[in-house]
C-alpha cells in the first residue's frame, strides 16, 4: 500500500523520446482522434480570431459613444470612463481612495494569509483586532478626520468582496460548530441544529435575504432599524453556515471512531479531542468541496441586488444603462464584471489545488 | 442597568437606535440626521442615474434635491438609497428613507393601502407602443397578431392585455427580465412592437442605431401620474414634499429661475416676494426657513429647467413637454397659488 502512494505521489521523471512521439500520436493515433484534433484547432483558432478581431484591432481605443456605435469591435473608452463607478458604486469620488486601500489591504492580508508557514495564532488576533477593524474605519469614516460615509453609499467591488469575505469568514466557524453539535451525543443540542440546517437548506437564499431585508424591519419597534447591509451579511453568514456544517459533518463521518477512542483514552477532554486530532483530519478532506462552496457563494452575493444593495455587477449594470453609452457597451460592461468574477475564482481553485498538494505531501 | 445593556447590544449588532423616534416627526428626524434620506432607482437615464463621479442625476434625483433645499438650504443635502421595484415601498414603510422619488405611478390601490400618501404629480406620463416604420403601421390598433416585447412589470402586460381586449384584437406577449435583452429583441426584429411608458421609449428610441427608424404610435393606452410618495399620517412632512415640488412649477409659471432668482429678490410682484421669503413669513408655517422657496430655485432651478436638464430635447432622451407643459401653455402642470 505505502509503496503504491509512494509510487502515486513520485515526481514525474522527464518523458524519454519514445513517450512523448506517443503525445503526438495520442492526438492524431487513429483516424478518430485526428478529426478530433483537427476540428478543435479549427474552433480555437477561430474564436481568438474572432476574439482578438473584437478585442484589439476593430476596438475603439478612444472617442465617445458615437464613435463606438458605428465600429464593430469592443468600446474601451466605455470602459476607461465607467471603470471607477463601476468599481466603487456610489462611494463619495473625492473619498474612493479609501475603499481603493481597503480592497488592497484586504488582498494583501489575504495573500500573506494564504501561506502557510504564516498560519499562526498571532495572525488570527491581527485579523480581529487589527485589520478588520481598520477595513471598516477606511470605509465608514468618522474617526482620524475621515469623513462619515454612510454603508446605503458602499457598493461596487468593496461591498461584493465584503459580503463574500466577511461572510464566509465568520460562516466557517458557525458552520463548524454545527456540524460538530449535530454530531453531538446530546438530543437538544442535535436537535436544535438539525433544525437550524434543515430550515436554511430548505428555503432559497433569495428568501432569506427578503426575509432580512423587507419583512425584519416591519417587525422592529419604531425608530430602531438594523442597518441594511448588516441584515444582508448576516443572512449570508447564517445561509452559507448551514451548507459548511453539512459538508464538514461528510469530512467528520469519515475520521474512525477509533480516532476519538485513543484520546479519549489519553485523558484529552472533548474539545481536546476535536480540535486536535478529529478536525485537523476532517477539515483535511474537506477542502475540495467546501472551496467549490466558497465559489458559489462568491457568485451567490450577487443576489443582494434585488433587495437593494448595489454590489459589483449593480454597477456595471448602471454603468451599461448610462444614456451616453446606452445600448452600445453591454457586452463591454458584462466582459468586465465577467473577468473580475473569473479572476478571483479561479484563484480560489488554484489556491485550493494548493492546500491539497500541501497537506497532502506534509501528512503522507 | 437594562436600558445600559441594550443600547450596548444594539451599538454591536450595528443597530442605529433613533431613541424615542417614535414620537419624532419625519422633518424633526430628518432635521436631526442632517440629509435628506431620498428612494430613487439605480439606472434609469434621465430620472436617476449615477453620473461617472457615481452622483446621481435625474429628475427623481431633482426632485429630492429640491425638498432638501427647502429644508436645509442646501440642495446636496441628500443620501440616494437606490432602491428596486421589490423594496421601494417597504423602504419608505420601514422609515429607511424619508421620500420616494422613483418613477412611481400614483394609483388608488397604493396610495389606500400601502401606508403612503403621494404628493403632486411631477411627471405625466402614459404607456405606449412603438414600431420600426417599416411595418407600415400608425395606429396600435392595426397592429394584428403582433409580437410585442416589455418587461415584467406589474401594470405594463395588464395594460397592453386590457387595451387589445377592448378592441377585440390578439397578440402575443414577449417578457424579457432585463432592459438590456429587451430592446436588443426589438431592434433584431423579435418583435413587431415594444410597450413601455413613452418616456421610456423615447430612451430606447434614442439609442438604437437609426432613430429615425422607428415610430411611437399616437395611442396612450394608460395613465401613468409619476408622484413622489412619503409616508401617511404626517402631514406636516406631506405639506413639506408637496410644496417644494409646487415651487418649482410655480417659479416657472412666474418666470424665476436658476440664473435670475437673485435679482427676483428685488421684484416687485407681491407673489414672487411670498414665494423667495422676501416678504411675510410662509416658510415659518412649514416648520422651515422663511427663504426656502429661494433655497429650492437656486438649487435645482424651477421646473422647466429641471425638465429639460434631465429629460428635455437637449438630452439624449430628448422628451417634449406634452402634457407636462404649463398649465396656460396647453399642459396639465399646475400649482396651487402660494400664498
Amino acid at each position: 500500500m505505502a509503496d503504491i502512494q509512494a509510487l502515486a505521489l513520485a515526481p514525474p521523471q522527464p518523458a524519454p523520446a519514445a513517450a512523448r512521439m506517443g503525445k503526438f500520436s495520442a492526438y492524431f493515433g487513429t483516424p478518430g482522434n485526428t478529426i478530433i484534433s483537427v476540428a478543435s484547432i479549427v474552433a480555437i483558432v477561430f474564436v481568438a480570431k474572432l476574439a482578438i478581431g473584437w478585442l484589439f484591432i476593430d476596438a475603439v481605443f478612444a472617442g465617445t459613444g458615437e464613435a463606438c456605435k458605428v465600429a464593430s469591435g469592443a468600446c474601451w473608452p466605455f470602459v476607461a470612463q465607467k471603470l471607477r463607478y463601476m468599481l466603487f458604486g456610489f462611494y463619495p469620488y473625492e473619498e474612493q481612495w479609501r475603499p481603493l486601500l481597503a480592497l488592497l489591504l484586504l488582498f494583501g492580508a489575504c495573500l500573506f494569509s494564504m501561506i502557510p508557514r504564516f498560519w499562526s495564532r498571532a495572525l488570527l488576533i491581527a485579523w480581529i483586532v487589527v485589520i478588520l477593524p481598520v477595513l471598516y474605519i477606511l470605509m465608514a469614516g468618522g474617526v482620524f478626520g475621515l469623513t462619515p460615509v454612510a454603508t446605503t453609499s458602499w457598493g461596487g467591488l468593496p461591498l461584493s468582496f465584503m459580503l463574500s469575505f466577511v461572510g464566509l469568514t465568520l460562516a466557517l466557524p458557525l458552520g463548524i460548530v454545527l456540524a460538530l453539535a449535530r454530531a453531538s451525543n446530546l438530543p437538544a443540542i442535535r436537535v436544535l441544529a438539525v433544525g437550524f440546517i434543515e430550515i436554511v437548506r430548505g428555503v432559497p437564499l433569495i428568501s432569506i435575504l427578503f426575509m432580512a431585508t423587507v419583512m425584519l424591519p416591519l417587525f422592529m419597534p419604531d425608530g430602531v432599524t438594523i442597518d441594511k447591509l448588516v441584515r444582508a451579511q448576516v443572512a449570508i453568514i447564517l445561509f452559507a453556515s448551514a451548507y459548511i456544517a453539512e459538508i464538514v459533518r461528510g469530512g467528520l463521518q469519515d475520521v474512525p471512531a477509533g480516532q476519538v477512542e485513543a484520546g479519549k483514552s489519553l485523558g484529552l477532554h472533548y474539545w481536546q479531542v476535536m480540535r486536535k486530532i478529529v478536525l485537523p483530519q476532517a477539515l483535511k478532506k474537506v477542502i475540495p468541496p467546501m472551496v467549490g462552496l466558497f465559489i458559489g457563494f462568491f457568485q451567490d452575493t450577487t443576489l443582494v441586488t434585488i433587495v437593494g444593495l448595489v454590489d459589483f455587477l449593480d454597477t456595471v449594470r448602471a454603468a451599461i444603462r448610462d444614456p451616453e453609452w446606452q445600448g452600445i457597451a453591454v457586452l463591454e460592461g458584462y466582459l468586465v464584471a465577467a473577468a473580475v468574477y473569473f479572476t478571483f475564482s479561479a484563484l480560489m481553485g488554484a489556491y485550493s489545488r494548493f492546500l491539497e498538494k500541501h497537506f497532502r505531501t506534509t501528512h503522507a | 442597568m437594562k436600558q445600559a445593556l441594550l443600547s450596548i447590544c444594539a451599538a454591536a449588532l450595528g443597530l442605529a437606535a433613533a431613541g424615542s423616534a417614535s414620537a419624532a416627526t419625519t422633518l424633526e428626524t430628518v432635521k436631526a440626521r442632517g440629509k435628506l434620506v431620498c428612494g430613487v432607482s439605480l439606472a434609469t437615464p434621465g430620472f436617476a442615474a449615477p453620473d461617472d463621479k457615481g452622483r446621481m442625476q435625474g429628475f427623481d434625483a431633482d426632485i429630492c434635491r429640491s425638498i432638501a433645499a427647502a429644508v436645509f438650504g442646501d440642495g446636496d443635502k441628500v443620501e440616494f438609497v437606490p432602491t428596486n421595484i421589490n423594496t421601494r415601498f417597504q423602504a419608505l414603510q420601514s422609515g429607511e428613507i424619508d421620500v420616494l422619488s422613483r418613477q412611481t405611478t400614483h394609483t388608488f390601490s397604493r396610495d389606500a393601502s400601502l401606508g403612503l400618501d403621494f404628493g403632486p404629480t411631477v411627471f405625466y406620463d402614459g404607456q405606449g407602443l412603438m414600431v420600426p416604420k417599416s411595418l407600415g403601421v400608425s395606429s396600435a390598433k392595426e397592429l394584428t397578431e403582433a409580437a410585442i416585447c416589455t418587461l415584467p412589470g406589474t401594470t405594463t402586460a395588464q395594460n397592453i392585455s386590457d387595451f387589445f381586449r377592448a378592441i377585440n384584437g390578439k397578440f402575443e406577449l414577449v417578457v424579457f427580465e432585463s432592459p438590456d435583452e429587451n430592446r436588443a429583441a426589438f431592434y433584431s426584429g423579435r418583435c413587431e412592437a415594444i410597450t413601455s411608458d413613452r418616456s421610456d421609449l423615447a430612451s430606447i428610441r434614442a439609442v438604437a442605431n437609426n432613430p429615425a427608424d422607428y415610430i411611437v404610435l399616437p395611442e396612450t393606452i394608460s395613465k401613468e401620474p409619476l408622484a413622489p410618495a412619503f409616508r401617511q399620517n404626517d402631514s406636516q412632512w406631506g405639506d413639506i414634499v408637496s410644496w417644494s415640488v409646487w415651487m418649482l412649477m410655480a417659479a416657472e409659471e412666474k418666470g424665476i429661475t436658476q440664473a435670475n432668482v437673485d435679482e427676483k429678490l428685488k421684484s416687485e410682484d407681491p407673489d414672487v416676494q411670498r414665494m423667495l421669503g422676501a416678504t411675510e413669513e410662509l416658510g415659518k408655517m412649514l416648520g422651515l426657513d422663511n427663504k426656502w422657496g429661494y433655497n429650492v430655485i437656486k438649487s435645482v432651478g424651477n421646473y422647466g429647467e429641471v425638465f429639460e436638464r434631465n429629460v428635455g430635447e437637449g438630452t439624449k432622451l430628448g422628451l417634449t413637454r406634452g402634457p407636462n407643459a404649463l398649465w396656460n401653455a396647453g399642459g396639465l402642470i399646475y400649482s396651487p397659488p402660494i400664498r
